[in-house]
């Protein structure tokens, strides 16, 4: 009886260790990078590979939080059904976008460099792709969401300077622009480069 | 048609000497706590913009990108060494705009670098300098220089082939052909025994050819993944602009983060 008591307490300290074990930012890149680089150098077919991908992304890329910045100053107009829809959409176009850049790296070598906590929510991982016979040495610096500190979500990857989240959000704000505000020809470009 | 062609790769010089990408929008906001306040950069003429770019994107797909692939098949070395040689070169335009931008010792360690690899590195080809210590720093140019004066971007615009722009970069590479270039006035400017006005065009293009073979993956990737392809070139061009006149390694600092703090999904 004794025993079992003992058992219990320690497979409860272990999973109470485990689960308020903080991650750093920079343990969360190389998790992720290692992850991605088997899936990519494995002989699983292209469809497989994109399936695992969007599972690491699922896990460690704050999705929700990406669409809200990249949509600007229009998510305040939104109502429920239209952030509903947004968020569905954007989702959807996320992970076809994330996975369709990285399929094409058969084995891509990302060093983590340094990290550096940039403000109370946010922590900036420094990285580099090294150098292949086709593409140049490219520093990919990582924003991480470190509200939570058990679970860092990555928010927007910075390639040479350049920032994704940054470009996406031009990159709406004409579509808006050039509609009338309208979301739902921002919609309708999703769907349209979900079918393509 | 020799003046024709002349001329076509005069413009594709500038591809290279503008590190251009291609295209634009509406308005760009973009914020800089470090140095600069509030700026925006205005799409005034958006529509044509557009057709201009969509004319480049023609070109690209018929001349540069497979030309570029074909450039791929040379061996590493000689692309290497290509690369390399173009690079000193850029040495002319740079070092002036370290002084003029006050980087007195960035001036020095530049004309050290083009002395050295000149010489010992047979026309640039090898980068010798490096091995000695002195690495390869940022390039400069004269638009550049104009931002760093203070100078604001103006209008947000699409040149014919060589793509994205704003009024200050293209003031900015005109000073390229008024003096501005040792390289231009010893091939072109001025009739001097050494040098071809070919030299300079061949060089130019060869640069135009060695950017694009470098980010023929990347171009591709962008354009696939584009819902506007148009307004994330003008964005990449005006992010990579506003980095490259503020002197920054720190990149973060060139993004205004207020949106990211409002967003709590946490």
């Amino acid at each position: 009886m004794l025993k079992n008591k003992l058992l219990s307490l320690i497979f409860f300290y272990l999973l109470f260790t485990i689960s308020t074990h903080a991650k750093e930012p920079s343990e969360l890149i190389n998790e992720i990078v290692n992850e991605a680089s088997k899936i990519l150098s494995s002989s699983d077919p292209v469809e497989s590979k994109i399936i695992k991908l969007n599972d690491i992304a699922e896990k460690s890329v704050d999705i929700d939080g990406i669409g809200m910045y990249t949509l600007g100053k229009y998510r305040k107009n939104l109502n429920e059904d239209q952030k509903i829809k947004y968020k569905k959409l954007f989702r959807s176009y996320f992970l076809k976008s994330f996975s369709s850049r990285l399929v094409d790296y058969s084995n891509p070598k990302i060093n983590v460099i340094s990290e550096k906590k940039i403000s109370e929510k946010y922590t900036i991982v420094k990285t580099v792709l090294e150098e292949t016979s086709k593409n140049p040495r490219i520093e990919i610096d990582w924003r991480i969401y470190t509200k939570n500190l058990k679970r860092p979500l990555i928010r927007d990857l910075i390639v040479e300077g350049l920032s994704l989240a940054r470009t996406q959000k031009e990159e709406f704000k004409s579509i808006m622009q050039n509609n009338n505000n309208d979301i739902n020809f921002l919609f309708k470009s999703f769907e349209e480069f979900l079918i393509k | 048609m020799k003046k024709i062609l002349i001329f076509y790769i005069f413009l594709i010089s500038q591809f290279v000497t503008l590190n251009l990408y291609a295209g634009s929008d509406g308005t760009l906001e973009i914020k800089n706590k470090t140095k600069e306040s509030t700026s925006e950069v205005k799409d005034c003429f958006e529509t044509v913009n557009r057709g201009i770019f969509a004319f480049n994107q023609g070109l690209d797909k018929i001349f540069f990108k497979p030309v570029a692939k074909g450039y791929r098949y040379l061996p590493k070395p000689i692309r290497s060494g290509t690369s390399n040689a173009l690079n000193n070169l850029s040495n002319v335009v740079t070092v002036p705009n370290n002084i003029l931008q006050g980087q007195i010792k960035k001036a020095g360690i530049n004309a050290l670098r083009f002395s050295i690899n000149s010489t010992l590195g047979i026309a640039g080809i090898f980068d010798v300098a490096s091995y000695y210590g002195l690495n390869k720093l940022e390039k400069e140019d004269y638009g550049q220089t104009l931002g760093t004066w203070g100078i604001k971007e103006g209008c947000y615009f699409v040149l014919p082939v060589l793509g994205p722009s704003t009024m200050r970069d293209t003031f900015g590479s005109i000073a390229n052909f008024s003096g501005g270039d040792a390289w231009y006035n010893v091939t072109v400017g001025n009739n001097t025994n050494y040098f071809e006005n070919s030299d300079y065009y061949y060089s130019r293009l060869t640069a135009g050819v060695d950017f694009r073979a470098k980010n023929l993956e990347a171009f591709d990737s962008l354009e696939k993944n584009s819902i506007d392809l148009y307004a994330s070139v003008r964005s990449l061009y005006i992010q990579d602009r506003k980095r490259k006149i503020l002197n920054l390694d720190e990149t973060t600092e060139t993004m205004n983060d207020d949106d990211w703090e409002e967003i709590d999904t946490q």
